[in-house]
């Protein structure tokens, strides 16, 4: 498997380019299976590009909620003693302190479904079914009054799901 | 540097107001004689012949460890309710001189604990838009060609406390204990992406970590081919467990955040992926309401970590003022020191190496007369930058950004010598 490797990567550099830098990289890279970035490619970006099947309702949602969320995240994701998950619009500007809430301040929702695959709950992450997370995000997106009771979310509908804060952000330039 | 007599020329070498004199000072040997002379002798009676002096010491150990009588030079830490890992720690660096944080005290930040990484298990994959998708091990890495830089990391949050209307009662390591400096040492990224051939399309990297957190951020492009490196070595060891063993991300001057641990993956992508770290969490809300995203380098900053609260000033006389500056954009070119609020600056020295993207000590020589003193500094990188006032910076920016606040830190002296975090 070395050898094959290293002889597919000398090809390649010969054929593709000419680099001094990369004529001396040892190319000791093992190409990869496709089950092999399968199994651990689950960021999600805002087109929603490898979203998996599965889908979820806030009722669903609810009773993930109660029995996994609430004991840090709070009744209705009110917060305490962790992040409050829902409410805080009208937050951001004036004297008060801001809450910054998935509802007041998250521009994607698809960001919602890969950081609760990814890191929650936070004693076991990883073990929510796609369903399970499907329907988690419904039920805080239901919460935030961003989607109705009845509404479902799956990989087609979560991207194009409008966050309330979404055109609340600048790309920072120094000196501005 | 202390010197209980009254005697000291402060008016000859004086630079600014409040007692601050020249460099040369401390500098050049002359001077200081001519300034400090000898101390008078103490009250009469033999020096003591002590234990340590007459007994053989302790055998050799393998991992050394600080003196016992330095137990106080610790982090201090807090972690979100419920965990026990997921906070951050905090360098003493009001204990600390020299420009390198010693490993047992670099600052730390986790998102949900430490991972007990096998390295021998440990992979990276890098994939998403290469000609060849890679895997690497370890063993495979370290057969790279390394090299070596020293760098410091900032917590992108480092120095949040000064965004608060009153100045809150603690010290250097409480306000700017997210910030430590080592030497790293490993692989260039870039070495990597050209094996794996990155399309012309991509501008972005998705990079994760393989603690429970997953940790992820994007990451520009041209960040990565520029001067990134896959950290194996934290100042001529293996990186630390808390800070990424067995590999992290490094990118020089980047908010800490960014340089993510356990690094696991990495994905070549058109566009950032907006992970959590960089909308939710790492955005500056500003006064109007919006918020600037993907502010990656860290701005020029400054702090005198001595004196400073929890040291105590032990009567007037001449004393080093030293601290730490730093730029994510370059050099530091400059450090000024005032003993007056801000009313009058003078240059401190720069110790010298003075590296690009590295903490930088700088030292200034003060006679205390025993009066009040606001003690700040503030720096200058080499693209011209000066570190803002902290009233500049909020009327800029308001006081809701809570990320990457970078102005000036004020040190209050009383005439009892006692050292305070106040507002100036």
């Amino acid at each position: 498997m070395f050898m094959h490797s290293h002889l597919l990567a000398v090809a390649s550099v010969l054929a593709v380019v000419s680099n001094a830098a990369l004529a001396e990289n040892p190319n000791l890279g093992r190409i990869a299976a496709p089950e092999e970035v399968a199994s651990w490619d689950i960021s999600i970006g805002p087109d929603g590009a490898g979203l998996p099947p599965g889908s979820g309702t806030p009722k669903q949602g609810e009773a993930v909620y109660t029995a996994k969320c609430l004991v840090c995240h709070g009744e209705k994701g009110a917060g305490k003693p962790n992040d409050a998950l829902v409410g805080g619009r009208g937050t951001l500007v004036g004297d008060q302190p801001p809450v910054k809430t998935v509802g007041s301040f998250w521009p994607y929702a698809t960001t919602l479904f890969d950081y609760v695959r990814r890191a929650m709950p936070l004693n076991e992450s990883k073990s929510l079914t796609n369903d399970e997370v499907y329907a988690v995000v419904a039920y805080l997106l239901q919460l935030n009054g961003i989607i109705g009771e009845n509404e479902t979310i799956n990989a087609q509908i979560l991207p194009r799901v409008q966050m309330p804060n979404r055109d609340g952000f600048m790309t920072f330039s120094r000196g501005k | 540097m202390r010197n209980n007599r009254s005697s000291v020329p402060s008016e000859r070498y004086a630079v600014a107001g409040n007692g601050l004199l020249d460099r040369r000072l401390f500098l050049s040997a002359g001077a200081a004689a001519a300034a400090i002379g000898g101390a008078p002798p103490s009250k009469a009676g033999e020096l003591p012949i002590e234990p340590w002096m007459k007994l053989p010491g302790s055998p050799f150990v393998g991992y050394g460890q600080p003196s016992k009588f330095e137990s106080k030079v610790v982090r201090t830490f807090a972690s979100l309710p419920g965990t026990a890992g997921t906070g951050a720690s905090r360098t003493p660096h009001h204990l600390l001189d020299g420009m390198i944080t010693p490993n047992g005290v670099h600052f730390e930040r986790s998102h949900s604990g430490i991972p007990d990484i096998n390295p021998d298990a440990h992979r990276l994959l890098i994939h998403g838009l290469v000609k060849r998708p890679l895997v690497f091990t370890l063993e495979s890495l370290g057969r790279y060609p390394r090299e070596s830089r020293v760098a410091f990391l900032e917590c992108g949050g480092n120095g949040q406390l000064l965004y608060q209307k009153e100045p809150a009662p603690v010290g250097v390591q409480a306000i700017h204990g997210l910030v430590s400096c080592a030497e790293w040492t490993g692989v260039k990224l870039s070495t990597l992406l050209d094996e794996a051939g990155v399309d012309p399309t991509a501008k972005w990297l998705l990079v994760e970590g393989a603690d429970a957190a997953g940790m992820s951020r994007s990451v520009p492009l041209a960040k990565a081919m520029d001067d990134a490196l896959i950290a194996l070595f934290q100042n001529g060891e293996r990186i630390r467990p808390s800070n990424g063993y067995p590999i992290r991300l490094l990118l020089p001057g980047y908010e800490g955040n960014m340089h993510v641990k356990w690094l696991r993956r990495i994905k070549v992508t058109e566009g950032p992926t907006m992970t959590k770290d960089e909308t939710s969490k790492y955005t500056m809300l500003l006064p109007d309401g919006k918020s600037l995203q993907f502010v990656f380098p860290m701005e020029a900053k400054s702090v005198i970590t001595q004196p400073s609260p929890g040291l105590t000033m032990k009567g007037p006389g001449l004393y080093e003022i030293s601290g730490l500056a730093w730029s994510g954009y370059g050099k530091i070119s400059n450090v000024e020191v005032s003993a007056d609020g801000g009313k009058s600056w003078a240059p401190a020295a720069l110790q010298q190496p003075v590296l690009s993207m590295a903490l930088t000590r700088f030292r200034m020589a003060w006679h205390w007369i025993g009066g009040p003193a606001v003690l700040q500094s503030r720096a200058t990188d080499d693209t011209g930058y000066l570190q803002p006032t902290r009233a500049e910076l909020i009327a800029n920016r308001g006081t809701k950004a809570f990320y990457h606040f970078n102005g000036i830190t004020s040190w209050g002296i009383s005439e009892n010598g006692e050292v305070k975090h106040v507002y100036a």
